[in-house]
């Protein structure tokens, strides 16, 4: 009986011109339905390469994902993507940019106007319904984030794939983001993999957090579970021991992982993918 | 007056004093052109008093300024005799009708000679035709070539060897072949417009298809990505991403296409024989009169403005059309 989610055994090889540079190796990981995961690694240890052979755009040189009983080999909307830098379609509305991942999922089966509600309901839901006549380039970053959310969660993924979402946000934006994606989060009990490299982005959202080693050849180092009842605090947690002996662990293992890495291998890795 | 309405005059002081700024202000943008439009008048003024050709002195901008008048007075009175002239005929198809009832008047046309504004005119049409069959032929080619690596291999030594031939070297090309293909016993057309029309064409095609392809070779990997993971079909990918992403890039290639175009024209009229600007350069350059070489500038500014206008209008047209309003001014 396997996971809801199961990478097992991905590893990935790049050609470069110096021959063939190998990203991954041996990635396992088993994802329950409903938890939320974060994978933390310094830049360019895979971790967005892992996040991309889920979502089907990359396809791993071994193993494989199985979601939900059937094995990944392309992208599709039940694997929906935050990208870093929202990747909203700059010539769309807002409402357009939600639309088109609507219709393009439920076109066949839901009417116009279900559609329509369907894609107001989640900009409401990342509070964006005000602005959702605007145009990409009229509203902030945080804002063209928080429709990148809404138009994943508007695909009605089995998992959410977020690429550091937040990476490129001022920190008090982010603060807002993640309040908001932990009470959606709690609401619709979504799986959401988050790729990040904050560690308290990721302790305050998981439930586990899977710590990867430094390329080349970076793999799953150690998976640590957050323990931490929900609904989370920030300002709570900030006085929270436990908080702070999981921020100290993922602290000292990317510390450590880095010694090791440079040890190992002289150049560092490039960010692969 | 000040005891009833004290503040009033302060106000209108300062209004007064705001407008004095606002318009030192844009009397300091207008200062630098107009400082150089003035330099190098006096220059050219000065200059074409000391050149002197076959035709007489080279003209300075005064005769010039005079003979755009005179051009344009000769426009306004061929049009008066035009309208003379369907008037007469008019008056004497009824006068005949009036006599003979069966009578069927023939209706001939005005055969005057093009004026400088007519020849505007056509060569404003013949650069739209031109334009237009080379962007309907561009466009398919460009989003071809920036969608298949293979296409683009195989039309990119094509491109590159004809994109440098100058439209002199089209023409007798382009001539030959309408006169042998376009044989219609009631032409449309005449053949000198197809002519530079066609070579125009020739000449603009390429930075439209260079653009295109590279704006749609280079479409963003995340919203590719973005088609990817909605499974968009093709046809969709290509109309809701992949296009309107090349927009911008398309615009600049079109507006490449008609500066080039505009500017092929002139020479590929002038061997044509077509009735445009070319032409008039061309038989004031053979006519030879003490007015030519004044005559000759008029167009040569009328086509620099003219250029100018089209560039903008293009402008205009792509911040209108394109999501991309930070295009450039240049």
């Amino acid at each position: 009986m396997g996971a809801y989610l199961e990478i097992s055994g991905v590893g990935i090889e790049f050609p470069t011109e110096r021959g063939p540079f190998r990203a991954l190796q041996g990635v396992d990981l088993k994802v329950d339905k409903g938890e939320f995961v974060s994978l933390i690694g310094h830049s360019g240890c895979g971790k967005s390469t892992v996040l991309n052979i889920v979502a089907g755009l990359l396809r791993p040189t071994e193993g494989g994902v199985i979601l939900d009983g059937r094995e990944v080999d392309e992208p599709g909307p039940d694997r929906a993507v935050v990208f870093q830098n929202h990747a909203l379609l700059p010539w769309l509305s807002v409402f357009d940019n939600v639309l088109l991942a609507v219709d393009s999922v439920f076109g066949g089966r839901r009417s116009r106007a279900w559609r329509r509600q369907w894609a107001l309901h989640h900009l409401e839901l990342v509070q964006m319904a005000h602005a959702r006549n605007q145009m990409p380039h009229e509203i902030s970053g945080g804002m063209k984030q928080r429709v990148g959310i809404a138009r994943a969660l508007a695909m009605e993924p089995k998992v959410l794939l977020m690429d550091e979402p937040f990476g490129a946000l001022d920190a008090l934006t982010r603060a807002h983001l993640q309040d908001s994606l932990m009470e959606i989060q709690a609401r619709l009990n979504n799986t959401v993999i988050l790729i990040t490299h904050d560690v308290d982005e990721a302790v305050l959202l998981s439930d586990r957090i899977v710590l990867m080693t430094n390329g080349p050849a970076a793999t799953v180092g150690e998976i640590l579970r957050v323990e931490l009842p929900r609904p989370r605090d920030r300002l709570a947690l900030a006085e929270d021991p436990r908080y702070h002996r999981l921020r100290q662990r993922v602290l000292r293992f990317l510390y450590a992982g880095r010694r090791h890495g440079e040890a190992e291998a002289a150049a560092p890795a490039e960010e692969a993918a | 007056m000040d005891s009833a309405f004290p503040v009033a005059p302060a106000t209108a002081s300062r209004r007064l004093a705001a407008l004095g700024s606002e318009l030192a202000r844009r009397l300091r943008r207008l200062a630098p052109p107009a400082a150089g439009l003035l330099v190098f008048a006096l220059l050219w003024q000065g200059a074409s008093a000391t050149i002197d050709t076959s035709l007489g002195r080279f003209p300075g901008p005064l005769q010039v300024w005079e003979q755009a008048g005179n051009l344009w007075a000769e426009h306004r009175r061929e049009r008066r005799r035009e309208a003379d002239f369907y008037r007469r005929q008019e008056a004497r198809n009824a006068a005949r009708q009036a006599v003979d009832p069966d009578y069927v008047p023939r209706l001939r046309p005005y055969t005057g000679k093009p004026t400088f504004v007519d020849q505007i005119g056509r060569s404003l049409l013949t650069v739209a035709f031109g334009f237009a069959v080379a962007t309907l032929v561009a466009l398919p080619l460009g989003v071809l070539c920036g969608l298949s690596e293979t296409a683009y291999r195989a039309l990119n030594p094509l491109i590159q060897v004809f994109k440098p031939v100058s439209p002199l070297a089209w023409l007798p090309l382009v001539t030959l072949v309408v006169s042998a293909v376009y044989t219609s016993a009631d032409p449309l057309f005449e053949k000198a417009f197809l002519n530079s029309a066609f070579t125009v064409a020739l000449c603009c095609l390429w930075p439209t298809v260079i653009n295109t392809a590279v704006g749609v070779a280079g479409v963003d990997r995340d919203l590719a990505n973005v088609g990817r993971v909605l499974r968009l079909s093709p046809l969709t990918r290509l109309r809701r991403i992949v296009l309107p992403a090349a927009v911008p890039m398309v615009f600049t290639g079109l507006r490449l296409s008609l500066a080039t175009g505009w500017m092929v024209l002139i020479a590929a009229e002038m061997l044509a024989q077509n009735p445009g600007l070319g032409k008039f350069i061309w038989d004031e350059f053979q006519n030879g009169s003490s007015d030519s070489l004044a005559r000759i500038l008029v167009a040569v500014l009328a086509i620099g403005l003219i250029g100018l206008g089209l560039d903008r209008g293009m402008l205009a047209l792509q911040r209108f059309a394109s999501w991309d309003k930070g295009a450039a001014v240049r």
